[in-house]
């Protein structure tokens, strides 16, 4: 769990990511209350032989998605930075899907309408499901400062080791 | 009925006609799914005594009610025909996207018959099927991890799930396999050959369809539960150094397979061991879908003459083509798994036919004129290399050999049968048996032939249940045995990874709820092993059918006569008389006859009179199918 307001974004470490796509199936249950990969908002990539990891919104800061939107559907909920959109704008037109630089907007295939990660504060559970649920603990929400002190340390750590300087 | 989609397309090659069909819900309480389902359609539709490579066998691939759920190790198929390998029940199941994918398309079952008259790959692209030609783009063109690429390319879904053949498959090795996902293999008894058989190059499926359970609130956090528990102790061994843990622990036993099963200590044991490949190899751990575990320690060989090989390395290939053909190095061990993969052969067939090829060369059985080249124990480029021979048929030796290791005894003579380490003709697994005796009644009696995973009864002798040296208390080890089959038999046909089995603390109980949630069909635990038994004597009575006799479940010759010479286990061998009265045993509590044929009373007792006739069980003429050039 992170502290302070802000923008935050769903962080995924490659290195504990195994591809198992259980943030999928608990992502697209939590919404939908049916298990589909089609109808989740965070995807797990696989390039092979040895790359997983699974890929949500950004949360940009300036988010293309919400400029190309012909229907102004798309709002930010401020402060942790997730999109907002209204279905009952959405057309469907996949105008943010061709925006969006990673591949974190998809379409519905039952609504046609465009669905995006809310860290689950649309569903009854509150909490970013794919996080609870990673078997890797592999998924949390953070912000950026966070990630970057969490490089830091590891970075430090490994160097000190090298150095034999740590006790 | 939930979980189960309830539809089976039947897909005559021959002609191109595609049957739509429903089963029953019925149906899917007696035979689960898996294995059960596949049985009763092996049973039902190959004619009794056909050639397994003729169009006449069926091939079915199936699921059970789970792939596409958040149930741990769901998403899983299996594959079932008549093996050309063992000329018996062939049954492999596989992992990776495939199960799952075939679920969200909407299938059940999918049964091939005939052949196709020319090689095609079959696309299910939800509802829609399409038979597409193949003989430009695949069919001896691309292996296996080239179709799943080029399938996935064409069709421009990186998440279609591939079930495919490589070269193996294609000229019908009978050890032949198939590969999904690069790393996951419907390996045992030679089901990529019968693909072959049927100019099958791939199945394909891609599924949008979402997935519904029956009670999902309660499923929901029952399968959280579940995932919970799948990151704790009882699965540690699969998530941290993976099975190659085994190799130093099977060493300590000293039943580790070492030059053809001459040994169970291995001098380089540590150079193969998960110990050394996690500090030294392994580059990365990759899942299944649905899987907490991630069993799937990638090596990749970044210099050296193997340069650029990756693969998946679990325990039964780093024995079988490793410690079993005396060899520790690493690179081409990995390189040898890469090649079995993307040719599909099966990595334990395969490591257990090169090393009997390696007792036979040294024997002066197999000649240096067949191989082409010096093929000893330790000697790793060799071994590539005779794998490959056997991938591709491309020497005298790899086409003797790619019979398995008792039809190439068949054919060499020269009592090499000693030492073809296989029962009912399929390739023993990791276990020297002759140090672990409840397991060597265990392996012997497997339905499929000589396998660790339809019983799982070395856990009895290595936990200390039995004393595994000793052949005594017959009654009590049969009875272990015999609930662990009938579970297994279950697991088998959920489908679920057995590295998940510890995670039910009421075991099938438990399951029984689980899989009420998901179908919304009522069963009790009681329901579910009685089905688990029905469907082991079903495929016992297939085997019957097809010409096994008692002989079938004795092991290999050489645990009986030659003692280990070394190490823990040191003078160990199995003692026939013993073995005999332990077998009788199995028998009777099995309610079988002394020739270990299914009494009229038990079957009866599941509910397999109606479908099966005693007579049809002792065939007049010799039916038994064994491979030969």
């Amino acid at each position: 769990m992170s502290v302070g307001k802000g923008r935050k974004i769903l962080y995924v470490d490659p290195d504990l990511c195994t591809g198992c796509e259980v943030c999928e199936s608990v992502c697209s249950f939590a919404h939908d209350g049916a298990y589909n990969p089609m109808n989740t908002r965070i995807t797990r990539v696989r390039i092979e032989p040895v790359t997983n990891i699974a890929i949500g919104c950004q949360t940009c800061s300036d988010a293309a998605c919400i400029g190309a939107c012909p229907q102004k559907a798309i709002t930010k909920k401020e402060p942790e930075n997730f999109l907002i959109i209204n279905e009952n704008k959405c057309d469907g037109c996949g105008f943010c899907i061709r925006a969006c630089p990673f591949g974190a907007i998809t379409l519905h295939t039952k609504t046609n309408k465009a669905i995006s990660c809310d860290l689950c504060t649309t569903t009854e559970y509150k909490e970013p499901q794919c996080v609870e649920c990673c078997p890797k603990e592999a998924i949390r929400v953070a912000h950026l400062v966070e990630v970057s002190e969490d490089k830091r340390i590891v970075a430090v750590k490994k160097l000190m080791e090298n150095l034999g300087k740590t006790l | 009925m939930k979980g189960y989609t309830g539809k089976v397309a039947r897909i005559n090659l021959a002609t191109g006609d595609i049957k739509r069909e429903e089963i029953s819900e019925e149906f899917c309480r007696n035979w689960i799914g898996g294995y059960g389902m596949g049985i009763k359609v092996v049973w039902d539709e190959v004619p009794a005594g056909c050639d397994p490579l003729s169009p006449d066998n069926v091939l079915v691939f199936n699921i059970g009610p789970f792939p596409g759920t958040i149930l741990p190790t769901s998403s899983k198929y299996g594959v079932f025909a008549k093996s050309p390998l063992t000329g018996l029940f062939g049954m492999a199941i596989s992992s990776g996207s495939v199960g799952a994918q075939m679920r969200r398309a909407g299938w059940n079952m999918v049964i091939l018959e005939k052949k196709a008259p020319e090689p095609v790959y079959i696309m299910f692209d939800n509802d829609d099927i399409q038979i597409q030609p193949c003989s430009e783009t695949l069919w001896g063109k691309k292996d296996s991890w080239e179709t799943e690429e080029w399938i996935r390319h064409h069709y421009h879904d990186e998440r279609i799930g591939v079930s495919s053949i490589g070269k193996a498959g294609e000229i019908m090795v009978r050890i032949a396999c198939l590969t999904n996902d690069r790393n996951r293999q419907a390996g045992r008894t030679g089901m990529g050959a019968v693909m072959g058989s049927k100019n099958v190059k791939a199945l394909a499926f891609r599924g949008t369809n979402s997935v519904e359970v029956a009670h999902p609130k309660e499923f929901y956090k029952k399968g959280k539960e579940l995932i919970k528990i799948s990151m704790g102790p009882v699965t540690i061994k699969y998530r941290d150094l993976g099975t190659p843990v085994n190799v130093l622990e099977f060493q300590k036993l000293g039943i580790l397979p070492t030059r053809n099963f001459q040994s169970g200590v291995f001098e380089h044991a540590f150079d193969v061991s998960g110990e050394k490949m996690a500090e030294t190899w392994v580059v990365k751990k990759a899942a299944c879908s649905q899987c907490p575990i991630g069993c799937d320690h990638l090596v990749y060989i970044k210099d050296g003459p193997y340069k650029g090989a990756v693969a998946s390395v679990d325990y039964e290939c780093s024995f079988s083509v490793g410690s079993n053909c005396g060899i520790w190095d690493m690179p081409a061990i990995t390189r040898a798994i890469e090649l079995c993969d993307r040719h599909t052969i099966d990595g334990i067939s395969a490591g257990v036919c090169v090393s009997f090829a390696m007792e036979a060369f040294e024997n002066n059985v197999l000649t240096p004129e067949q191989v082409g080249y010096d093929l000893k124990f330790g000697d790793g480029d060799a071994m590539v290399r005779f794998i490959e021979d056997i991938c591709l048929g491309r020497t005298e030796a790899g086409k003797i050999i790619g019979l398995g290791s008792r039809g190439a005894a068949n054919y060499l003579g020269q009592n090499s049968m000693h030492y073809a380490m296989q029962v009912k003709g399929l390739e023993m697994p990791g276990y020297v048996v002759r140090g672990i005796k409840t397991a060597a009644l265990g392996f012997a009696v497997a339905i499929r032939g000589g396998c660790h995973l339809r019983n799982g009864a070395y856990q009895f002798d290595i936990k200390g249940d039995f004393d595994r040296f000793t052949q005594d208390k017959p009654e009590e080890r049969v009875k272990k045995i015999i609930n662990m089959e009938n579970d297994y038999a279950l697991i088998d046909s959920y489908i679920i990874c057995k590295f998940t089995r510890g995670i039910y603390k009421n075991g099938v109980d438990e399951q029984a709820e689980v899989y009420s949630m998901v179908t919304g069909i009522d069963v009790t635990g009681d329901d579910l092993r009685t089905r688990g038994a029905a469907i082991h004597n079903l495929a016992k009575c297939y085997n019957l059918r097809e010409g096994a006799t008692k002989a079938d479940d004795y092991l290999p010759e050489r645990d009986y006569t030659d003692p280990l010479p070394e190490g823990p286990s040191e003078g160990q061998y199995i003692d026939r008389d013993l073995y005999t009265v332990m077998l009788d045993a199995y028998y009777s509590e099995r309610g079988w006859d002394s020739d270990g044929v299914p009494t009229q009373e038990t079957l009866d007792k599941y509910g397999l009179s109606s479908f099966v006739n005693l007579d049809d069980l002792h065939p007049i003429e010799e039916r038994r199918y064994m491979p030969c050039l």
